[in-house]
């Protein structure tokens, strides 16, 4: 336009040579801005980069220190269940009128009868038939072959007896874990170099591992009882993750339970019906810090509160998943929130207009496209509070507890806080590598939840 | 018929008397007296009365931000959703003050139903939409009782030829003209006396226009419809009374002809033939 005025009045040579500066000032800067560019992109590409490779390295670290923690050493051998070590009377049986609680106290007395025998003298016996049985005839004392076992062998016998008397008197085949130090030496955790005061076996113990290592009485298996079984100090090579899982499991129950609804009422209480006004700003204000408080915080309140004025027990899921639920609240209330408001005016006015209640479009329209962000929010929260360990400490999960919750109200251990106690274990040989498998285990729990999450939420956006 | 002039809160506002009105079917069910909106602090609309006849499309022309739609959003109470708004004046339907505070809104918007200017059908399916005021409304009783009127709503849409062999698609999968009769459709199953349109067609082709002008020109048989346009064209074509606001005054009111043949004020005439707007 410019060009065919001026040409018009008279001045092309001027016109065309200032369009030709024009033209290069142009492409100068373009260059430059196409410089400023390249660099951003290189500096993201970089980040990005930089970001995946510490992923990598966490996960590559972790998966190597834990991986091998699920294979543990097992010695194969024929324990036999010798009537003379196991000296005790039949199982009893019910007779006819017997009272119930004549019958129980019959029952536990033979139990603790069973529970006297000296179950060590069969499984020396069986380190001693496997020697046997391999030609190794290293001479061994019975201390010596008693720690090549795992005490908590003891218990494997001890109920198999109590499942089935008839097997007194037999023979079996068994596949025993080797002790703690056993699994260290067979693993070579330890420097072979050391002289014989600073290893944990005794020399014969050791060279018994070595020779039946040899002749593949001692071989790696499948770990099952880190799922299986619970938490063991005295027997640390069977300690296991079921109770701090079906502890972590409970909280986690409780958490989806009261964060989740509470948290998406109030959200919508809020957003929706509360009026705007000074209190609610300040209410506002305050779920917005909530979200920043450090969670140590949110256990200090739960012991003062839960603990010391409702008197539940300590180190009980339920009295954790309260102290988590409070951490998550804010969390639930602020994503739900954030959803609500995304809702396209339209859509409440299409309701409103045709005569729904402020309810109905609430609960008919409004939610509804909502489900995919309240949702992600939530398995997040849960997600996060399944993770967090800082207050659980405060109301006693840090305990050492051997057994698993059947209720909320038992006392617990935690998953997280699990890794800590492990992490923190005097046997650092060994429970080094256990506590990266139970972090192995925690991370995978998190990667399934935030997997749900997102398959759950492209399902529901689809749909929508 | 006759509208009065009074004086707004501000003053000076005047209301003309609009043509005689010659046709004795315009009965007036919906009046409006002295109505103002407050956004806040800020005045929208400044003493406006008028009576919409029945049966008939009214149609409110002016410049953007005129208020046209905040005085349209009085009828149906729609403005009471929006934080800070006041209306003050009196509005009434069959004689019945719809501002009375014993009145329930609910039922208010039952009978004003109202179509927006962006289609805004339900995320849900065609039937849905459809049956969900019926619905809430307790209006249908069984699954027979809603095939019939989604049927007949569709029909009255002029839409069921379109959609008849997909009622569970999504409604927001239809193109913007049939998603806009659809909200149509939608309106008229509730069973309205009186429907609003804001802007219905400011998204529509002229294609779709022309088919949703059709369509209210059929609708005016047995509703009253009082529609806020931007395109004067389209108020001439549709509507037998037209009131043109600006700056949140109502400044003539009139049978549609006189209005754009023959306007009385000077700033009516400045906006038809394009002086102002």
């Amino acid at each position: 336009m410019t060009d065919l005025a001026q040409t018009a009045t008279g001045a092309p040579a001027n016109e065309a040579e200032a369009n030709a500066r024009r033209r290069a000032q142009v492409r100068r800067s373009l260059a430059r801005r196409n410089r400023a560019e390249t660099r951003f992109k290189m500096l993201g590409l970089g980040s990005v980069l930089a970001a995946m490779a510490f992923v990598a390295i966490l996960f590559g670290n972790i998966l190597s220190n834990g991986l091998p923690a699920f294979w543990q050493f097992t010695l194969e051998t024929e324990i036999t269940f010798d009537p003379e070590v196991i000296n005790v009377p039949d199982r009893p049986v019910r007779q006819a009128g017997q009272s119930d609680a004549d019958y129980q106290a019959e029952m536990l007395g033979w139990q603790r009868r069973l529970a006297m025998v000296n179950w060590n003298r069969l499984l020396i016996a069986g380190v001693e038939s496997a020697m046997a049985e391999d030609g190794v005839t290293t001479e061994i004392d019975a201390r010596s072959a008693q720690s090549i076992i795992d005490s908590g062998a003891r218990f494997v016998l001890r109920d198999m007896v109590i499942a089935d008397p008839s097997i007194i008197g037999q023979t079996r085949r068994l596949n025993l874990l080797l002790s703690a130090d056993g699994d260290n030496w067979a693993k070579e955790k330890l420097s072979r170099n050391l002289p014989d005061e600073r290893q944990q076996l005794s020399r014969p113990a050791r060279d018994v591992i070595d020779a039946l290592m040899e002749s593949g009485s001692v071989h790696r298996s499948f770990a099952w009882h880190i799922f299986t079984n619970v938490d063991s100090r005295s027997s640390p090579a069977s300690a296991g993750l079921a109770g701090a899982f079906m502890g972590s499991f409970y909280m986690m129950l409780v958490v989806l339970l009261l964060a989740v609804p509470i948290g998406v009422a109030s959200a919508i209480y809020l957003e929706e019906f509360a009026p705007k006004n000074r209190v609610t700003d300040l209410i506002e204000v305050n779920i917005n810090n909530l979200a920043a408080v450090p969670s140590i915080v949110f256990g200090l309140l739960g012991a003062a509160v839960f603990i010391n004025i409702f008197h539940l027990p300590l180190s009980a899921p339920l009295v954790g998943g309260l102290v988590l639920t409070l951490m998550t609240l804010p969390t639930v209330i602020i994503a739900t929130r954030s959803s609500l408001r995304a809702v396209p005016p339209s859509l409440r006015q299409a309701a409103l207009g045709i005569g729904a209640s402020k309810t109905q479009m609430v609960f008919h329209h409004v939610l509804p496209v909502t489900y995919p962000g309240i949702l992600t929010a939530s398995i997040l929260g849960v997600a996060q509070a399944l993770g967090e360990t800082a207050p659980l400490l405060l109301i006693g999960m840090n305990a050492f507890v051997a057994n698993i919750p059947a209720t909320p109200l038992d006392q617990s251990a935690a998953l997280p806080v699990q890794i800590y106690l492990w992490q923190g274990n005097e046997n650092r040989n060994f429970f080094e590598e256990r506590t990266f498998a139970a972090i192995i285990v925690l991370l995978a729990l998190m990667i399934l939840l935030n997997a749900l999450a997102i398959w759950l939420r492209s399902r529901l956006e689809r749909k929508a | 018929m006759n509208a009065t002039n009074n004086s707004g809160p501000m003053g000076g506002n005047r209301i003309v008397p609009s043509a005689p009105a010659s046709a004795a079917s315009a009965v007036s069910r919906i009046s409006a007296k002295d109505v103002t909106v407050h956004y806040g602090e800020k005045q929208a609309i400044f003493g406006v009365s008028m009576e919409v006849p029945e049966k008939s499309v009214t149609a409110f022309i002016g410049p953007s931000g005129c208020g046209k739609s905040t005085f349209l959003r009085c009828f149906n109470r729609m403005n009471d959703t929006i934080e800070g708004c006041k209306v003050g004046g009196k509005i009434t339907i069959d004689g019945e003050d719809i501002y009375d505070p014993s009145l329930d809104v609910v039922e208010l918007r039952a009978r004003v139903g109202m179509v927006f200017q962006k289609p805004n059908p339900f995320p849900k399916s065609i039937y849905d939409n459809i049956a969900y005021g019926p619905r809430i409304h307790g209006l249908v009783k069984n699954k027979a009782e809603t095939d019939e009127l989604v049927e007949s709503s569709l029909k009255k849409a002029g839409l069921w030829k379109e959609v008849h062999d997909r009622l569970d698609a999504p409604g927001t999968g239809l193109s913007g003209g049939q998603q806009q009769r659809l909200c149509i459709a939608r309106t008229i199953a509730t069973g309205p006396e009186v429907i609003l349109m804001d802007e219905p067609c400011s998204a529509l082709d002229p294609i779709a226009t022309s088919i949703v002008e059709d369509l209210i020109h059929e609708l005016k048989e047995q509703y009253t419809i009082i529609i806020v346009t931007h395109s004067m064209q389209q108020a001439a074509r549709v509507s037998q009374k037209t009131a043109f606001f600006h700056l949140g005054k109502l400044i003539e009111y009139g049978e549609t002809e006189q209005i754009f043949v023959n306007p009385k004020e000077k700033q009516t005439e400045a906006y038809i033939t394009g002086r102002i707007g």
